[in-house]
């Protein structure tokens, strides 16, 4: 098998099971098979594990990068779509438990929940931002797009953001969970915020001999 | 104001011979309440022991009762870490016995009690409250216990006494999750002398006719069913008098989101989140959200407490 074929026969469906795993492993908690619980309220575990395995995956898909440089595994690159994805799917089932479970359909409810409770007005931001996002995650809206592609799908920082922002802000009072995820946000961000320095610099330095040789001889 | 009579509505008092069969059944619990709770040599383990106690129908909602699982699977009690699974799983390395009150501040009778001791005499009653969380979940339990005020009345409180403070037991080694400064240690609660001598005030003891589960607060918590449940707190070691008003843990962590009176107000919402409605734990699929209702649904005994108090801004 070549590299695409390993990664269209084998790599991409592993990463498909193993994503669908944290939903298996509700479904069973749900079920109460082999042995799996979601406690007293079962709503809110359901919910609260949404939330994570989302949160999970978009450090997943933010870590591409950082790893497949520092790996060597360009490659790598192929699975992020999928990643993405799956951010989408577990934060749309997130919102989909809130609203059918926990709120029982109440509308009215979750129209002043997203108006007056900030944490959730910024998880539903998020949430909407991801919309585009998937959306244009195919083959033919990337090319369709072009430049601009890159450019709105830088939005999954600012999403990443809001989304570790409304885990803090809910948590009653022990924070050292949502910390940690700011923690690993920060190291994934600022791994680029580092190399976009360099590259600005060494394209500067570019810049200045280019021009330099450029206009030179028209001055003479 | 201190020694206001509550109301209680016509359809809550027992009939006479309720009450007097309730009088037989609280004798014969008399007796054997404090046996209960003495260090059995053989036998089962203590937290398996069966409480002698009689049904309190005056003061139980009819609402049906939570599941054991959910009642003591489904804690918030931060000394054994914030899930809330945690103190089902760490609250075995409390010990409840032997036990100790130290009783302070502005009473006649002070000193060091026995939990044997302060239980003497005390008949204990079963009571099925409503348990409404801050959190916006809500139980409702089958309580063993018997009045504050009766335990109360007994350290003679003097007339500077305001209000009465409740401290929980601080030990990390027995209760792990105070080695983390999530709360400012120990844990500390507190009423206004008024609301602890109201009758529907428990020192509880027990749940489902056996001792607490150690993760629900045993040996010896507080329930204050119109309040969010962090006004009850649990394995309490002291209990002060004072004229002033007590540094409650919840109020002193954040002062804007946890009042001082925390009585349960479907009007004044949490500055994160709504306290207009609840999910009923245990409760059918897509029928667990319920209203909540002012006091808790103990309006009609508690709400005079409150006459002429701006209720939001005493939250």
């Amino acid at each position: 098998m070549n590299i695409t074929q390993r990664y269209r026969y084998l790599y991409k469906p592993l990463v498909f099971v193993a994503g669908l795993a944290p939903l298996a492993w509700m479904i069973c908690g749900a079920l109460q098979l082999f042995g799996a619980s979601l406690g007293a309220d079962p709503v809110k575990k359901l919910e609260h594990e949404c939330g994570k395995t989302a949160l999970n995956f978009l450090l997943l898909t933010l870590a591409v990068t950082p790893v497949r440089t520092l790996t060597g595994l360009p490659q790598l690159l192929r699975l992020r779509r999928m990643l993405g994805l799956f951010v989408f799917f577990y934060a749309v089932v997130h919102f989909t438990v809130y609203l059918v479970l926990d709120l029982e359909l109440n509308f009215p409810l979750l129209g002043a929940d997203i108006v007056k409770r900030p944490y959730i007005t910024v998880g539903f931001t998020a949430l909407l931002l991801l919309v585009p996002l998937a959306l244009t995650s195919t083959n033919g809206m990337m090319r369709r797009l072009g430049r601009r592609w890159q450019s709105l799908h830088r939005l999954i920082y600012v999403i990443a953001a809001l989304a570790v922002w409304h885990f803090y802000w809910q948590v009653k009072r022990d924070v050292r969970e949502p910390l940690l995820y700011l923690g690993m946000l920060a190291l994934l961000l600022g791994y680029r915020l580092v190399r976009w320095r360099a590259h600005a610099a060494a394209a500067a330095v570019v810049v200045t001999s280019r021009s330099g040789s450029a206009t030179a001889p028209e001055r003479t | 104001m201190l020694t206001r009579v509550p109301r209680i509505a016509a359809s809550e008092i027992s009939a006479p011979e309720v009450y007097f069969n309730r009088r037989t059944l609280l004798a014969g619990a008399l007796a054997s309440a404090a046996s209960a709770w003495l260090p059995a040599a053989e036998g089962p383990p203590p937290a398996e022991a069966a409480l002698t106690y009689a049904r309190n129908p005056q003061y139980s909602v009819s609402e049906p009762p939570n599941k054991l699982e959910e009642i003591a699977g489904y804690n918030n009690f931060y000394e054994f870490g914030t899930d809330k699974e945690s103190p089902s799983k760490y609250a075995h390395t409390l010990r409840t016995r032997p036990w100790s009150v130290t009783v302070q501040g502005e009473a006649e009778v002070r000193g060091r009690f026995d939990l044997e001791d302060l239980l003497k005499g005390q008949a204990l009653e079963e009571r099925i409250y409503r348990f409404r969380c801050v959190e916006a979940w809500s139980l409702v339990v089958p309580w063993i216990g018997f009045p504050l005020s009766n335990l109360l009345a007994r350290f003679k409180p003097t007339s500077n006494a305001k209000y009465v403070e409740f401290t929980t037991l601080y030990d990390p080694a027995q209760m792990p999750g105070q080695r983390s400064a999530v709360l400012k240690w120990p844990y500390v609660e507190g009423l206004r002398i008024d609301e602890a001598m109201h009758p529907l005030t428990l020192m509880v003891v027990g749940l489902y006719g056996r001792i607490l589960p150690n993760q629900d607060g045993a040996p010896l918590r507080l329930i204050v069913p119109w309040k969010y449940g962090f006004k009850s707190i649990k394995s309490i070691v002291q209990i002060g008098f004072s004229a002033r008003q007590p540094n409650t843990a919840w109020n002193v962590a954040a002062p804007h989101e946890y009042g001082f009176y925390a009585n349960v107000n479907p009007q004044v919402d949490h500055p994160r989140w709504s306290q207009a409605s609840e999910r009923r734990i245990g409760a059918p699929f897509l029928a667990a959200r319920r209203p909540t209702l002012p006091f808790n649904g103990y309006a009609a005994q508690v709400a005079s407490l409150y006459q002429g108090m701006d209720l939001r801004r005493y939250f």
